[in-house]
């Protein structure tokens, strides 16, 4: 059975009908790819999957579990983590805090267990720092744990919302255009880092992506949207020479 | 190895570490500590009200600081910790230290209540409830029989600790000196945990603090909630002090009082925040000399702080 099922979501804002009756899966230790025109509903599809918009009809299941229209907080403590379009870290504070966030739904002493500063609860913290280093040393931004996250280079702060996400222990993580504003030898690194998120962590990855070169390297399988509707899924060789995708996506590409 | 230090976060590297704060913070405990033995009955009733403001601007700190929430109405807390103790001592004979905890309880039940259904507001509606509700705590206080009516609560009990009964003016300022240490320490300890963070998180951008795991209705009700007991403590003993509360000594002046001292000294740390509330309890007595034109000169003062020190006198720097 497929990590992640999504089928016949729909989604309308008012009388807009954003997404109409999308299926597709994906599969445990994959790479997979949403491509489409900007507009087509590709981040309002991630929102849905994430509980930050409540689907219209339809059903989203992750392991067999039902998670459609759930909060934010508890998809996430269900294992599934996002990064963001454009990149929402806590700018104010340091890299390595950005990174123990992740660590928040995995752990669970309060506020009494901190005042009473009970021994558990150092260790928790200790854990929780421990975990942050490892997510960061993982996506080689250690060196800057100190440092306020906002100071980060554009492609350092793109890391620093991997390490974040990875660091909430997710069983498939989504990827809401990670390439977007690095330069080719930043793509390169961003194509070897997906592959060593899936490889060495055997975290499954979803990523929304403009930039075809990067999308057609390291996905299994691309699910390609137009207008809120699926027009094509399969293995990237074949949604390159289906007629659909290259008249409405592809085509427009000179 | 300074260099090293002073780059550190504040929050990642514990604040006692740090020499800026350190100094400062140790030479204001040891004047704090011999002030009375030096000083006369004014200047230590002056200084008993500004460790009052202390405790409260250390509470509110964690609404506003911490987690973000704008909250108008917080003398309401202070009001339900003052009346429970009150009403309990003199109308039911209860013990002081025992009517602690009861106001604890009852502070956090009025934070739920106002809390659990309006802290999904956005900051701005958020105000505007809280000031009503602080509103409607101090007309409750007026209308009930229990509560003394707009005349108040007289005649209540001084407390007694192992035999001594607090009677001086030096007495309470050392037991407000030990409830302000105390609040310091407890902000302090969550201030740099994980409950501590997750306020941080949900201030600086919610969505993604609930994109990362992060309840933020639970979050900001825990912080309203701590809030809520440390003015309700500060109120406990704010009624025993005085002996007589009315309704007048919790009205909206007084919150904004406390969220100037917040907001005055620097927002989000503890040192900022102590410097704000003592300013707050200075200043009218320092001004006093300027007699009828003590409103406009405070104002003055206030509103040069605000612009040459935007961020407050000890802003928080953090990383």
């Amino acid at each position: 059975m497929a990590l992640l099922e999504v089928r016949d979501l729909r989604l309308s804002f008012g009388g807009l009908k954003v997404l109409h009756d999308i299926s597709f899966s994906v599969e445990k230790g994959a790479i997979n790819s949403l491509i489409g025109p900007n507009g087509a509903g590709k981040t309002s599809l991630f929102n849905c999957l994430t509980g930050f918009y409540k689907p219209k009809g339809g059903s989203i299941s992750l392991g067999g579990r039902p998670i459609t229209g759930l909060p934010p907080h508890r998809i996430t403590a269900l294992g599934l983590a996002r990064t963001f379009q454009n990149i929402r870290l806590f700018k104010e504070m340091t890299v390595l805090e950005n990174a123990m966030s992740g660590q928040h739904c995995r752990s669970r002493h309060g506020i009494m267990s901190a005042i009473l500063h009970l021994p558990a609860q150092r260790r928790e913290e200790e854990t929780i720092r421990t975990a942050g280093m490892r997510w960061l040393d993982f996506v080689g931004i250690e060196q800057h744990a100190h440092r306020r996250a906002g100071g980060l280079s554009y492609g350092d702060q793109r890391r620093l919302e991997l390490a974040r996400a990875l660091a909430s222990a997710p069983e498939l993580i989504l990827l809401d255009e990670p390439a977007a504003g690095l330069n080719e030898r930043e793509k390169l690194d961003l194509v070897d880092l997906i592959r060593r998120i899936r490889d060495e962590t055997g975290v499954t990855v979803l990523l929304i992506e403009h930039d075809m070169g990067l999308v057609m390297q390291v996905s299994e399988k691309i699910v390609v949207f137009d207008y809120g509707q699926k027009i094509a899924d399969g293995p990237p060789e074949a949604v390159r020479a289906d007629p659909r995708v290259i008249e409405a996506y592809l085509g427009t590409e000179e | 190895m300074i260099d090293e230090v002073r780059t550190m976060p504040t929050a990642v590297q514990p604040q006692l570490m740090r020499w800026s704060v350190v100094l400062p913070g140790l030479a204001a405990l040891a004047v704090a500590l011999v002030l009375p033995q030096f000083a006369n009955a004014y200047v230590t009733e002056v200084a008993t009200t500004a460790l009052l403001y202390v405790v409260l601007c250390l509470g509110l700190n964690i609404v506003v600081g911490y987690a973000g929430l704008l909250d108008l109405g917080y003398a309401a807390f202070f009001a339900v910790g003052a009346y429970t103790s009150g009403i309990l001592t003199a109308e039911f004979g209860f013990n002081f230290w025992l009517t602690i905890p009861v106001a604890m309880v009852a502070a956090c039940v009025a934070g739920i209540i106002i809390g659990a259904p309006t802290l999904r507001l956005r900051s701005d509606y958020l105000a505007i409830v809280t000031l009503g509700f602080g509103e409607i705590v101090r007309i409750i206080a007026r209308n009930l029989d229990i509560t003394g009516g707009a005349s108040g609560l007289i005649g209540i009990e001084r407390p007694e600790i192992f035999g001594f009964k607090l009677m001086q003016v030096q007495h309470f300022y050392y037991a407000f000196l030990v409830l302000a240490l105390l609040t310091a320490f407890v902000c302090l300890s969550v201030e740099r945990s994980r409950m501590g963070r997750a306020w941080f998180y949900v201030r600086y951008d919610e969505d993604a603090a609930a994109g990362i795991g992060i309840n933020r209705v639970t979050a900001k009700l825990q912080a309203y909630m701590m809030g809520a007991v440390i003015a309700s403590v500060a109120g406990c003993l704010y009624a025993a002090k005085m002996t007589a509360i009315s309704p007048e000594s919790f009205t909206f002046n007084q919150s904004l009082l406390i969220l100037l001292g917040v907001v005055l000294g620097g927002m989000g740390r503890i040192p900022g925040v102590v410097l704000g509330a003592v300013l707050v309890a200075l200043l009218p007595e320092v001004l006093r000399g300027a007699g009828t034109y003590r409103p406009l000169v405070t104002a003055v003062a206030l509103l040069a702080i605000m612009l040459f020190r935007p961020n407050g006198l000890w802003p928080d720097k953090r990383v």
